[in-house]
């Protein structure tokens, strides 16, 4: 509504604005960007609150104030170790997520449409699948030769389950008539995969692939904790909040912290556009 | 498939049709059985159905006549009896289950269009799989088959893009580019409303007028039913048998002033009871069920 007041004043007839007159009419973003500024503000009047007006507010009241932690962060984004961190996380994080991806798919594929494979297969998955990534941790060590392939392979495993069972549930949910109409229409075994089941799981691919990269995140980040940032491999952004920890600077974990939910979202984004991209039919809201 | 029988066509003034699509059901009787629990679903069905016949199946909700048509189409399989098609074996005692095959094509009750196709690459799938045509020329002739439709506006929308009458007139164009002997409706206008469900009556009765398909057309809305077919097969309520037969003499092509004359009127009344009868009979079987 405000759109068209704003624009009936230079021009009755809007033909073109530019991407970022746009941008800056978008109300999402703005509302966005109040939301974090409360949020911020919030934050930072409840952890002075003892300074300012005497009193603790509890539990918020014992955080280092936004303030702090961004005088931190300036401090820290100059270090290269920061930056070695986010990168080697990433690598980690889209390593074990790819491998997940590249078998995951084939194999909750061949779990939905062959049923000899499903039978043989399924129960060794099922037992597998409720152990937590972290209990893996110990095996992986011993598994793999070196600290920098156990924790891929923890994040493979934390991604691989959830974007199995997504594939096989997805593929086994496709509508019985699409399959039957393209049967009638003289499709055949490899068709009705290629060009039915495969677009038909593909929503359900990128559910998994959003679930599975959240979990991977979460699995690396305990990883590297775990670890402990050894000679081979270095930093990361979990070894990064640990050491913080260690050292007692509290607003650097909260910078950490941040810095995590920062590359979570970079990444859901990119999986999101993915999605986007390769699924023209379902941009229609 | 090539030969399509004109020169039958043009001497046989009696069929309708191309000389092509009679079925002939014969004594049909499907049981299911999940878990040792038999229920019959049709109970000895005998059916002649011309070449280039618009049959219409009445019955109540529930009442076997979809799985008769997944019979014929060959997704189900049946359990006694044998339906021909043009004097050919579709299934049998011998072989319970029809293959399935680009002569009979389904246009099914929710639709059944490709999501993540547009309406020109659902419409030019069956010719591309097949391999009959080039993938160009299946989408030139799929451009031209729903521009004939009234569709060439939106060739290029997605299914979940169009309205449903859109789309399900789309499905039909998509069925019919497959030069089908037979079109399988399954009841596929249920979910229209009054007004949108007598334009697709108008569009497939000019579709049935320029190629002369047979149809096998299932509903549970009588007037719908005379208003399109050319004979009305009431269906009793599980298991499903032939109660009743009401052949409709109306000449074509029929339009919607149709709907008001004495003579559609009089069919009406003529079908209402045999209907009347089997939905009482199928509504009190359901709360015995649930009672």
């Amino acid at each position: 509504m405000t759109d068209a007041v704003q624009s009936s004043h230079d021009t009755p007839f809007v033909v073109k604005r530019s991407r970022f007159r746009k941008l800056l009419d978008n109300k999402t973003l703005w509302r966005g960007v109040a939301a974090l500024v409360l949020f911020i503000l919030f934050w930072e009047v409840c952890s002075q609150a003892k300074p300012w007006f005497g009193f603790q507010v509890p539990w918020i009241g014992k955080i280092p104030p936004p303030s702090d932690v961004f005088t931190s962060w300036a401090d820290v984004v100059q270090r290269p170790g920061y930056w070695e961190s986010w990168y080697l996380s990433f690598f980690r994080v889209f390593f074990g997520f790819l491998i997940a991806q590249i078998i995951g798919i084939p194999f909750g594929l061949a779990l939905a449409v062959n049923k000899y494979f499903r039978d043989i297969f399924f129960p060794p998955f099922e037992i597998l699948r409720p152990i937590p990534p972290l209990a893996w941790v110990p095996a992986s060590i011993i598994f793999w030769p070196t600290t920098e392939l156990s924790i891929a392979f923890v994040t493979f495993l934390g991604a691989f389950f959830t974007i199995v069972i997504n594939v096989l549930g997805g593929a086994r949910t496709i509508d019985i008539q699409y399959l039957r109409a393209a049967q009638s229409m003289g499709a055949s075994q490899w068709d009705l995969f290629r060009k039915i089941i495969l677009p038909g799981t593909l929503p359900s691919i990128f559910t998994g692939a959003a679930v599975g990269m959240g979990i991977t995140w979460e699995v690396v980040l305990a990883a590297e904790m775990i670890s402990g940032g050894g000679q081979q491999s270095g930093g990361g952004l979990g070894f990064f909040i640990w050491s913080s920890y260690m050292g007692g600077s509290m607003p650097q974990v909260i910078v950490g912290m941040i810095s995590i939910g920062i590359a979570g979202y970079i990444s859901s984004s990119l999986i999101r556009y993915v999605g986007y991209v390769s699924m023209p039919w379902r941009r229609l809201f | 498939m090539a030969a399509k029988a004109k020169t039958t066509a043009g001497k046989k003034t009696q069929s309708r049709g191309t000389g092509r699509g009679a079925i002939s059901i014969r004594n049909v009787t499907k049981i299911y059985d999940p878990e040792g629990v038999n229920v019959m679903a049709v109970d000895n069905c005998s059916m002649e159905i011309e070449s280039g016949e618009v049959c219409m199946i009445v019955g109540p909700s529930g009442c076997g006549k979809t799985t008769l048509l997944n019979v014929i189409a060959g997704f189900h399989s049946l359990t006694f009896g044998e339906i021909y098609l043009d004097d050919e074996l579709l299934c049998g005692p011998d072989k319970p289950l029809a293959d399935q095959g680009a002569d009979r094509m389904v246009v099914f009750q929710n639709g059944a269009l490709f999501p993540w196709k547009s309406l020109l690459d659902n419409v030019a799938y069956g010719p591309i799989v097949q391999g009959v045509m080039s993938k160009s020329d299946a989408r030139d002739k799929a451009r031209d088959n729903l521009a004939e439709a009234g569709l060439g506006e939106v060739a290029d929308k997605f299914p979940g893009e169009v309205s449903s009458g859109m789309a399900r007139r789309a499905e039909i164009v998509r069925a019919l580019i497959n030069d089908p002997k037979v079109l399988l409706l399954d009841e596929p206008y249920r979910a229209m409303d009054a007004l949108t469900k007598s334009i697709m009556h108008e569009s497939l009765l000019e579709v049935y007028d320029r190629t002369k398909v047979t149809i096998f057309f299932i509903t549970h809305d009588l007037e719908e039913a005379i208003f399109l077919g050319d004979r009305v097969v009431v269906m009793t309520t599980r298991p499903a048998r032939t109660k009743k037969v009401v052949d409709v003499k109306i000449p074509r092509p029929r339009d919607y002033k149709l709907l008001s004359s004495e003579q559609f009127r009089v069919l009406v009344e003529e079908a209402k009871d045999a209907v009347h009868e089997e939905a009482i009979k199928a509504f009190e079987a359901g709360e015995r069920e649930l009672a």
